[in-house]
């Protein structure tokens, strides 16, 4: 008890004397686990989500026949539901429809995700979703007839009754609402119809998307699915229905894991400064815990009472930034949608809650960083024997008997070879490996390097200069606990800045060479249900001012049971001929044989199907296995999930579809863009949905998505930055105080108040400037295993890596200014005491 | 779980396509019935449905009653779409097994729309179907199966005299409009074999069944709430059917009925003729619903107490036809004497009927 109140008086009085130093510390692990649990609960509740809609929507199917986009016969669901052991099929048309809203006073055209399905025998497998419909389920089998989720029907401006147009091939067609969802039986955008209705109002009699399956009691669901299998056609397979949500949830699975990892540099560099904070005040207390010691406190318990005080601040600082983050993360989903600014999530409906468990595993990691930060100098301080901690300039004896370069080498030579591994998973788990790694080897090589270039640096001729270097010389170990933080923050942010670079300027080369035509047309987004008929295409070509007119038909196929589908790009080509418009980083080596059609792949596509230049490949296209082979690769940032191009004619002759949905069109010189424009849409009266943008805005509008996406990314490494710039001023802090006894005899023998606090400002810039230089060479290695490994391994494209020197240098600039700064400050405060003081005190 | 597909329900899913285009007809007196033809479908119709009653009984010696009822409902805003989805028709049944040692009923619900063979009803004899739930006619007579998890049914039903025409000849008023009727035939002193299940103990049955078939396009006249019907097999050989139509009001709005003597001549009762009388109410735990079970019914010659094999024989429904109802198997009593046995249906008692 008594032992209690001993270390009680012991901590409040250091923490009477400098609240302001300590608030920092607590703030600054604070403002990492804030950082870390708002990522969290945004990645969370967007996934969450996901997965509650994408179980809606396939219910309690064990299983689910499904095939490629486009469809199969629909001859196949008979043949399912009778089969012996199934106990419900539920046929299933999905589509992507164009709708116009009603709301705006201008037509808003967007895309509505619509279920088709056979209410009758879906109720079975759905009851979530048709629950509350069972009284009015006969009124789907209105033929034009529409459910809308609360969602859909607010963002289209409808209520039941009202009607609303949708877009099929170009001519619009009138949908009635039967009724709404109710908000929780489905969270997005949704419109349900009766499959009968929706074959006929979008022209796809006889097709099907998927049949959702559910097994007899006691039939077994893998024999079921044996017996099915012979059954189906080329690009049609079962999955499990998870594998949907699980397909969703790992198309933005890399992005996610990215922000994560930021966030935990955050906590990490927090907990630097609980280290730099609690090395500096257990520094200060040096004789009062030598005095404990010498008292009779045994080693032990020396070493648990500062370990606790440390993790109080832990406990309290965790406890704030999950509270924060909590916040921040709401704000953040509001702001930017679950995405946090990537463009795959659209619309969060909930508010979100972190679970008392998450919110407690936040608390006790922050408190962990803090404990093990706080562990060391407690070590070392009761380590100490009582009677040289008594005397005083005892302080650069901490850590001086470190000597942790050899252990950096070994850190470093591990990272490199983590980074050149293989991703785990489709998660680039050995390249952020790596990076750790080589941000820890890099953190213990500092004081050995800082020694050697002090060592070689030669003597200034200025005596509060030379001073500053010869002390440095002299208290290195100290010096490399604030430059632990600096190194880690700035290596970080230096990576961070040559990466994002890099991909901009690979961006904007890509855009220059995807988009030379003058005007880009769309139909629909990312509809399937709207396309250009061919009296419509050759209207357009037709326009005056149109020189040059090309068409595509873009469609979606899968390759691989619960992959997301790839983008297939349809487009006219000379045979045998790159086409032109694409960044192609490789080609096959040699002539194109005539008797297999040229494809060219996405580089995602080497990646997630190996698929390499010159390879036959087979690609399911109408129900049929064509063969192609690579003609070569290249470049698409537009498509993560992989993209190909083929000959249109090609497609043409095995589909007869000869609509499209895309194209690109030269104009002649002189033409007006906006009178091209005009006419377009009197040619095609598809209203919103045809996007028709220069290349221009398209570029425009690209770029402001790319910096949007990495807005969050810029702002999650100016936390780290900050946070690593307070590790700094606290370091410089620590170093003044430590040394008044020191002030306080330059003083008396006759060093002017201002030269003492250029040495201090000297030493601040020199120790920044090591760090800098160190951090530099670092996060030039920690960017390239960005760049070439995590980049690549999460996105599945390629970035050229490319160096912002100015950005660098003026972050460089400002860093050094902000150390010179902050010795300079603490070192003012260090001076107020009169210098007799100082010097008596050192006795 | 058995589910062999057919040629034949390819051969009728052709057949029944397209039969059913355009208003539907009315129906008419004098219209006759022809055999087999009109033991089938008639599509055009958008009512109709095959309903089968009965008394079992086990080796045991338990008496059971049970039910299948098979429902059409044609859609005609369906006829001009293509889709092999287009709901023209729509197939309903209800199943129900009623034994007295489980206290109610064992029963279950299929819906589906006619297409892919899956379901249908065929047009040229008995055929209609949902999955694997089926009634169907050959030359030995009905074959009707269906099973659910609690309980199933498989039971040979063996004609043993002619189907007894209602009303003129078939044409079954339901009220005092002309148009209001329907064309109605029933198949008295069918000969059971069979099957049951219960709760997955199987068990042989004999017994006596009754099978109605009636089609029409009118729904109740306005005003109509309900209706109690009961068919009975009578002890020798004779039959008798008769319902009444109800108002809202607890007054009758028609009544009708066919007579069947042991010697097989068959009249049609008049409206004056049917007195249900009742004698003792039951009152739902489920859903508070009175209902009387217990009767006095006078019709022509017969005068009867009919008592309900068990109080409990409600069924819920509101999941494919959205009614709910009593019917239930009952023996009529006469100078203490049971005289005969079949089914008793009770509707429109909690909320007005509706037929579509």
């Amino acid at each position: 008890m008594s032992q209690a109140r001993l270390w009680g008086s012991l901590w409040l009085a250091e923490w009477r004397e400098r609240p302001g130093r300590l608030l920092v510390a607590v703030l600054a692990l604070a403002l990492g686990v804030a950082l870390a649990s708002a990522v969290h609960l945004v990645n969370r509740t967007a996934l969450d989500e996901f997965e509650q809609a994408a179980r809606r929507l396939v219910g309690e199917a064990d299983f689910v026949v499904r095939g490629a986009p486009g469809g199969f016969a629909e001859a196949l669901y008979p043949a399912v539901a009778r089969m012996p052991g199934v106990a419900v099929a539920s046929p299933v048309l999905e589509l992507s429809a164009t709708v116009f809203s009603a709301r705006a006073a201008a037509p808003r055209a967007l895309v509505l995700p619509i279920l088709a399905l056979d209410p009758l025998r879906a109720a079975q497998l759905q009851p979530a979703l048709l629950g509350d419909l069972a009284g009015a389920l006969r009124g789907l089998f209105s033929p034009d007839g529409i459910f809308l989720s609360a969602r859909a029907a607010a963002e289209l401006g409808v209520r039941k009754g009202d009607s609303f147009e949708v877009l099929v091939g170009t001519a619009r067609r009138r949908l009635e609402v039967l009724g709404l969802l109710a908000e929780s039986a489905y969270p997005r955008m949704l419109g349900l119809m009766d499959i009968a209705a929706a074959q006929w109002v979008f022209g796809r009699l006889g097709v099907l998307d998927r049949i959702d399956v559910r097994v007899a009691t006691g039939a077994s669901a893998s024999a079921v699915r044996a017996a099915i299998v012979p059954l189906l056609p080329a690009g049609v397979s079962i999955a499990a229905p998870v594998v949907d949500s699980a397909r969703i949830a790992s198309a933005t699975r890399a992005y996610r894991v990215n922000l994560d990892m930021l966030a935990l540099v955050a906590v990490l560099t927090g907990g630097f400064l609980v280290l730099a904070t609690q090395s500096l005040s257990i520094l200060r207390r040096r004789a009062a815990l030598g005095l404990l010691r010498a008292l009779g406190v045994t080693r032990g318990a020396l070493r648990r009472a500062l370990v606790i005080e440390g993790t109080l601040f832990g406990v309290v600082g965790a406890a704030v930034g999950v509270f924060v983050g909590q916040e921040v993360g709401a704000v953040l989903l509001r702001a930017f949608a679950g995405d946090l600014g990537a463009g795959q999530f659209r619309g969060v409906a909930e508010a979100p809650v972190l679970q008392p468990l998450e919110a407690l595993a936040f608390v006790v990691a922050g408190t962990l960083v803090a404990a093990a930060a706080s562990w060391l100098p407690a070590h070392e301080a009761a380590a100490r024997p009582p009677a040289r901690a008594l005397k005083s300039g005892d302080a650069e004896a901490l850590r001086a008997g470190v000597r942790p370069w050899r252990g950096g080498l070994v850190l470093i030579g591990c990272g490199t070879v983590l980074a050149s591994l293989p991703a785990l998973h489709g998660l680039p788990v050995f390249g952020y490996g790596a990076i750790a790694a080589l941000l820890a080897g890099g953190v213990l090589l500092v004081p050995g390097i800082a020694r050697h270039v002090l060592a070689m640096w030669p003597p200034p001729r200025r005596a509060p200069l030379a001073l500053a270097v010869a002390q440095l010389r002299g208290s290195i170990a100290q010096a490399s606990i604030g430059l632990a933080a600096v190194i880690v923050s700035f290596s970080l942010m230096v990576a961070m800045a040559i990466m994002v670079h890099s991909f901009r300027v690979s961006f904007v080369d890509w855009l220059g060479r995807s988009l030379p035509a003058d005007l880009q047309l769309r139909l629909g987004g990312d509809s399937d249900t709207a396309a250009l008929d061919e009296p419509s295409q050759a209207r357009l070509a037709a326009i005056d001012g149109v020189e040059r007119a090309e068409f595509r038909r873009t469609f979606r196929v899968s390759l691989r049971r619960g992959a997301t589908p790839v983008h297939v790009v349809a487009a006219p080509l000379a045979a045998a001929h790159a086409p032109a418009r694409l960044a192609i980083v490789a080609s096959a080596p040699v002539a194109q044989p005539r008797d297999v059609a040229p494809l060219w792949a996405s580089e995602a596509m080497q990646d997630l199907y190996g698929w390499q230049p010159g390879e036959e490949v087979t690609l399911p296209i109408a129900g049929r296995a064509i063969r192609f082979r690579v003609a070569g690769v290249y470049r698409d940032y537009g498509r993560s999930t992989g993209s190909v191009v083929l000959s249109r004619a090609l497609y043409q002759s095995l589909t007869h579809d000869r609509s499209a949905n895309e194209g690109v069109f030269d104009l002649a010189p002189g033409a007006s863009p906006a009178a091209v424009v005009r006419a377009m849409h009197e040619a095609v009266d598809a209203g919103a949905a045809l996007q028709i943008r220069t290349t221009r805005e398209v570029r425009e509008r690209s770029l402001a998505n790319f910096d949007r996406a990495f807005a969050v990314t810029y702002a999650l490494e100016a936390i780290a930055v900050l946070i690593g710039l307070l590790g700094v001023g606290v370091s410089a802090a620590a170093t003044a105080l430590a040394r008044r006894g020191e002030f306080g005899m330059l003083r008396h023998i006759g060093f002017l108040r201002r030269q003492v606090l250029a040495m201090l400002a000297g030493e601040g810039a020199l120790t920044s400037a090591i760090g800098v230089a160190c951090a530099l060479a670092l996060g030039g290695a920690l960017s390239v295993v960005l760049v070439r490994v995590v980049n690549r391994q999460s996105f599945l494209w390629s970035i050229d890596l490319a160096v912002p020197w100015g950005l660098l240098a003026g972050l460089v600039l400002a860093l050094l200014a902000s150390a010179a700064a902050t010795a300079f400050v603490s070192g003012r405060a260090a001076l107020t005491g009169d210098a007799v003081r100082a010097v008596r005190e050192d006795w | 779980m058995k589910r062999r597909p057919k040629a034949w329900t390819i051969a009728l899913l052709l057949a029944a396509a397209g039969a059913a285009a355009g208003p539907p007809p009315p129906v008419v007196p004098g219209y006759v019935l022809a055999f087999p033809r009109d033991r089938g479908s008639h599509p055009a119709f958008l009512t109709e449905w095959w309903y089968a009653t009965g008394w079992l009984r086990t080796p045991a010696g338990e008496d059971l009653g049970f039910q299948i009822t098979f429902f059409r409902s044609r859609q005609p805003e369906a006829d001009a779409n293509p889709s092999a989805f287009a709901p023209r028709q729509i197939v309903i049944a209800h199943a129900a097994l009623a034994d007295p040692a489980f206290g109610r009923l064992r029963h279950d619900q299929r819906i589906a729309r006619e297409g892919f063979g899956l379901a249908g009803a065929q047009t040229d004899d008995t055929r209609v179907w949902i999955d694997d739930w089926r009634l169907e006619r050959d030359a030995a007579g009905y074959a009707l199966q269906a099973s659910s998890e609690s309980f199933s049914l498989r039971l040979a039903l063996v004609p043993t005299q002619a189907p007894m025409l209602n009303g003129e000849a078939g044409y079954s008023r339901k009220g005092a409009a002309p148009l209001a009727a329907s064309y109605y035939y029933s198949e008295p002193q069918l000969r059971v074999r069979g099957e049951i299940g219960r709760d997955g103990r199987r068990d042989a049955v004999t017994g006596e069944a009754w099978l109605d078939h009636e089609w029409s396009s009118e729904p109740l006249e306005p005003g109509a709430v309900g209706w109690d019907w009961v068919g009975l097999n009578i002890a020798g050989g004779g039959a008798l059917m008769a319902f009444r139509i109800r108002d809202g009001r607890g007054g009758v709005r028609h009544a009708g009925g066919t007579l069947r003597t042991p010697a097989g001549t068959t009249r049609a009762l008049a409206p004056t003729e049917i007195v249900f009388t009742p004698l003792r109410h039951w009152r739902s735990p489920r859903t508070g619903i009175d209902y009387p079970v217990e009767w006095r019914l006078q019709a022509g010659t017969f005068d009867a107490r009919l008592e309900p094999l068990m109080d409990d024989q409600e069924s819920d429904s509101r999941a494919t036809t959205g009614a709910i109802y009593w019917e239930g198997a009952v023996r009529a009593r006469a100078a203490g004497r049971v005289i005969a046995r079949g089914y008793l249906e009770l509707t429109g008692y909690g909320e007005p009927l509706s037929l579509r």
